[in-house]
């Protein structure tokens, strides 16, 4: 380089207010919340509706039904065949999937705005006299199977399964997905059966974002949905158990050339007030790139592409999940890097400057998170889901703002102290087992 | 290119180079990637970890790729972090650190991403790192992207230093910025920071043109991990620069045949026949159609159940194929296959970081941005004869064909 002139780095202006966009809110006498916000960036509308969908207690059979239910909602109604709907929704430049989990069905979806009179009459067809026929549940239903064992044979998903059972036990939340045995029996009658016990309105979410009029959607809303009924099943789901700390968990999958590292922490729910602090903590640990864990195991030692730490908030608990795919050779200490990071910020506060820029980070992230229309719609039926508005995320951000260097290491020694982890590892035992031993007991499962 | 958008309190910065896979040197697969990660590792005033600290700092995200023809680096943030994104951007388009650590430590990096994405999991790489050796005939076109480990481990600072030298020249970047800000003193902040990064012009692009298949191509390859059988099967397609209006018909045609359960090939296959359990197609090795040079193709991949054939499901799509050629659409078809398109690209542009790397990429390949926010209004343009011709073209003896033998089903 022929000079070498120093540059500053320019100062950032102040800090963007947080704008938390207003919604408009109804509650309809079938029990459906709906809330409706504006948003007038492209000429769109976003559509989430969650109905609580938790089960008691574990129940294979009921996962299995839920999965097919939620694959063949939209196969057909008294008068219009999958594609038909599929048709309809695509006039208006629109879709619908729905999605199940241990906590609810999800309908999602989008179109152009001025079709969302056609996208809700769909919504409502659907919701009211889906029929699951029979030759298209005997298609997802094979599909379903199929899916089954791609999932099966992905590393990502067999070490997820693995720490839910590690940590969930007997909890409904150990089973995520499906069994193929399960499935196998299930048929219309079935489905059917499982719409009128659940797919109701009652506890029920609508989420509409986009280039709308706030009054008149919700008017529209109350004459296409009105009239969906249905029971007021609400069953409740038991808290999760502390989760097992103990011995390594290491699930063999033989020839693996990388390990699938996992380790689960506890955490706590939005609106408890170590929350925000938490969330400070797991950024300073792990929680993004300019993180320690990141920094160490990717930037310095070069274990691994892409480590992430993630508060994961669940109806009935929630957990700071980690996860990194590390070199099958370097899986020991890897491991042991992730138990350094974890037990340094357990035991002696961030310094003043990494809480900031965590800080500022976690901020920015709630701005960029309501910049669009889908991440407005996302998160307002993520909150719906736990009871809470938008307007929380003040709340939060005044947390946020006010969380010192003692509250995240007082947390960080709560939460994400090491001997609270459940660690379970996914790769070949023959060859990462030894190692392992050094650092702690292993405890062999197969995959 | 500036982008103005008050509407939310955050803006996208991108910075396109018109570099990518296709100009890697021999010998040297995988190393446009490489270098991208490269590009993060420090430059004239900042050290290593700073950029991304910078960033994160004000509140914002980052990340690169390496497409075929273009590589972009880019932010979203907060918008009064702007200036401190121009800052970045400028400060490694002068040059990025390149030591010899650096490099050794991302090569690791890179072994991983490519453990995690190709080599530890079923599929992977299936199908745009496995159909263009078959399609293509020359390295550019041909060669693996993410490239070989003897490769990436020959790779060497001077390779670098020559990489940077030859095609990160400001001459041969795109700057754009969508969002929150005021367009003329954003002006003001891009030239107070890029005004003296050296001039240097572009280089030279090759032409990377090939000759379309006269007859078919057909390969096979057993994936240990994968459980059920799957094939890709694609064409080539008009050159999307020269002849954008002759291929959009095509971007078109893939969505008529496979975007939802009224399409044409879900209806058959999956729906009817049963004989897929997914089926998708598009156009472009990586799924940009947008972003892409000649030469590209239309894709259609498809799964299959376990222990099933492909054959006739490749006699099933010729005759869908064939019958949107013969007989063309029905009513409404076209109009609400486009407005589904439309969505997408709607949605897309409500992100300003999508925006700002739509119009550079459009900028830098097309010489005018303002055709990213016009695609709406091509793709209505489209007609049902164009369709129907484009799907006449979709015969055997011009089709590039993998097929993925389950070698873990049980």
């Amino acid at each position: 380089m022929t000079q070498t002139i120093t540059r500053e780095l320019p100062a950032l202006e102040s800090n963007r207010e947080l704008i938390i966009p207003p919604g408009q809110e109804r509650a309809l006498a079938n029990g459906l919340t709906v809330i409706v916000i504006e948003r007038h960036s492209v000429p769109l509308v976003e559509v989430r509706l969650r109905v609580p969908f938790e089960r008691a207690e574990l129940d294979p059979s009921f996962v299995a039904k839920a999965s097919l239910l939620s694959q063949t909602l939209f196969s057909g109604t008294a008068t219009m065949s999958t594609g038909d709907i599929a048709a309809a929704l695509q006039t208006v430049g629109g879709a619908l999937s729905a999605s199940v989990d241990s906590d609810r069905l999800l309908v999602s979806g989008n179109g152009l705005a001025e079709g969302l009179p056609a996208i809700l009459t769909v919504l409502a067809d659907v919701l009211t006299g889906a029929t699951y026929p029979a030759g298209e549940v005997e298609t997802e239903r094979a599909r379903l199977i199929d899916g089954i064992q791609v999932a099966q044979s992905q590393p990502s998903h067999l070490v997820r399964v693995a720490m839910h059972r590690r940590i969930y036990g007997q909890h409904p939340y150990s089973m995520q997905t499906p069994a193929i045995a399960d499935v196998t029996p299930l048929g219309t009658g079935d489905l059917a059966e499982l719409h009128v016990a659940r797919v109701g309105p009652a506890g029920a979410t609508l989420i509409i974002v986009g280039d709308v009029d706030a009054p008149a959607t919700l008017d529209l809303v109350e004459t296409t949905l009105g009239g969906w009924a249905g029971p007021a099943v609400r069953e409740s789901l038991p808290p999760v158990p502390p989760f097992a700390t103990g011995p390594v968990v290491l699930a063999n999958r033989p020839g693996s050339v990388q390990t699938s590292m996992r380790l689960a922490l506890p955490a706590v729910v939005r609106t408890h007030p170590d929350h925000a602090a938490l969330q400070l903590a797991n950024l300073v640990f792990g929680g993004y790139f300019s993180s320690r864990w990141v920094e160490n195991i990717r930037e310095d030692k070069g274990y691994t592409y892409s480590p992430h730490s993630v508060i994961e908030h669940s109806a009935a608990g929630s957990a700071v999940i980690l996860g990194a795919d590390v070199a099958t050779a370097v899986t020991a200490p890897a491991l042991l890097e992730t138990w350094y990071e974890l037990g340094r910020l357990a035991t002696t506060p961030p310094a003043e400057d990494e809480l900031e820029q965590a800080r500022q980070y976690a901020l920015g992230s709630l701005l960029l998170g309501m910049s669009t229309q889908a991440g407005l719609a996302g998160l307002a039926s993520t909150y719906a889901g736990q009871g809470l508005r938008l307007d929380f995320l003040a709340e939060h951000a005044a947390r946020l703002a006010a969380a010192s260097r003692d509250d995240v290491g007082r947390v960080a020694a709560t939460y994400l102290a090491p001997t609270r982890a459940a660690t379970v590892l996914l790769g070949d035992a023959e060859v990462v087992g030894e190692s392992l031993t050094a650092l702690s007991t292993v405890e062999r499962t197969s995959a | 290119m500036l982008a103005p958008d008050r509407s939310a309190p955050v803006v996208g910065v991108a910075v396109v180079y018109d570099v990518g896979i296709r100009s890697e040197p021999q010998g040297r697969t995988g190393f446009a990637h490489l270098f991208e990660h490269l590009m993060f590792q420090g430059s004239a005033n900042l050290e290593k970890l700073a950029h991304f600290r910078y960033v994160q700092g004000a509140g914002g995200t980052f990340n690169g790729s390496t497409h075929l023809d273009y590589t972009d680096y880019f932010e979203m943030l907060p918008s009064n972090a702007l200036e401190r994104a121009l800052f970045l951007e400028a400060d490694r388009m002068r040059g990025p650190r390149l030591t010899e650590e650096n490099l050794r430590n991302q090569i690791d990096v890179v072994k991983e991403e490519i453990r995690v994405n190709v080599l530890n999991r079923p599929y992977g790489g299936f199908p745009w790192l496995k159909l263009p050796p078959v399609m293509f005939d020359t390295f550019p076109n041909a060669h693996d992207g993410y490239g070989s480990f003897d490769d990436l481990e020959s790779a060497t600072v001077p390779d670098a230093a020559d990489f940077f030298a030859k095609y990160y020249a400001a001459g041969n970047a795109v700057l754009s910025l969508a969002g929150d800000f005021n367009p003329e003193q954003a002006a003001k902040l891009v030239e107070r920071h890029f005004g003296d990064v050296p001039a240097r012009p572009a280089p030279d692009r090759p032409d990377f043109t090939e000759p379309d298949l006269t007859a078919e191509r057909a390969t096979s390859y057993t994936d240990r991990l994968a459980p059920l059988p799957a094939f890709a099967a694609a064409w080539r397609v008009p050159d999307p620069i020269k002849d954008f209006a002759g291929y959009l018909p095509y971007v078109v045609l893939a969505e008529v045949l496979t975007d939802g359960d009224a399409s044409r090939l879900i209806q058959r296959l999956v729906l009817k026949d049963r004989s897929v359990t997914s089926v998708s197609g598009y156009v472009s090795f990586m799924g940009d159609p947008f972003d892409v040079r000649d030469p590209t193709s239309l894709l259609l991949q498809a799964h299959l159940p376990p222990g099933t054939a492909v054959a006739p499901v490749l006699t099933a799509v010729q005759e869908e194929t064939d019958r949107v050629a013969q007989d063309g659409l029905e009513p409404g078809e076209l109009a609400r296959t486009v407005a589904r398109m439309s969505t997408h690209l709607l949605r897309d542009k409500d992100t300003v970081l999508n925006r700002a790397l739509q119009y550079a990429v459009t900028e830098q390949q097309r010489g005018d941005a303002a055709i990213a926010g016009e695609l709406p209004t091509l793709l209505a343009q489209v007609t049902e004869e164009q369709v129907r011709a484009a799907a006449a073209t979709l015969a055997p003896n011009r089709r590039a064909l993998v097929e993925v033998v389950a070698g873990g089903a049980s």
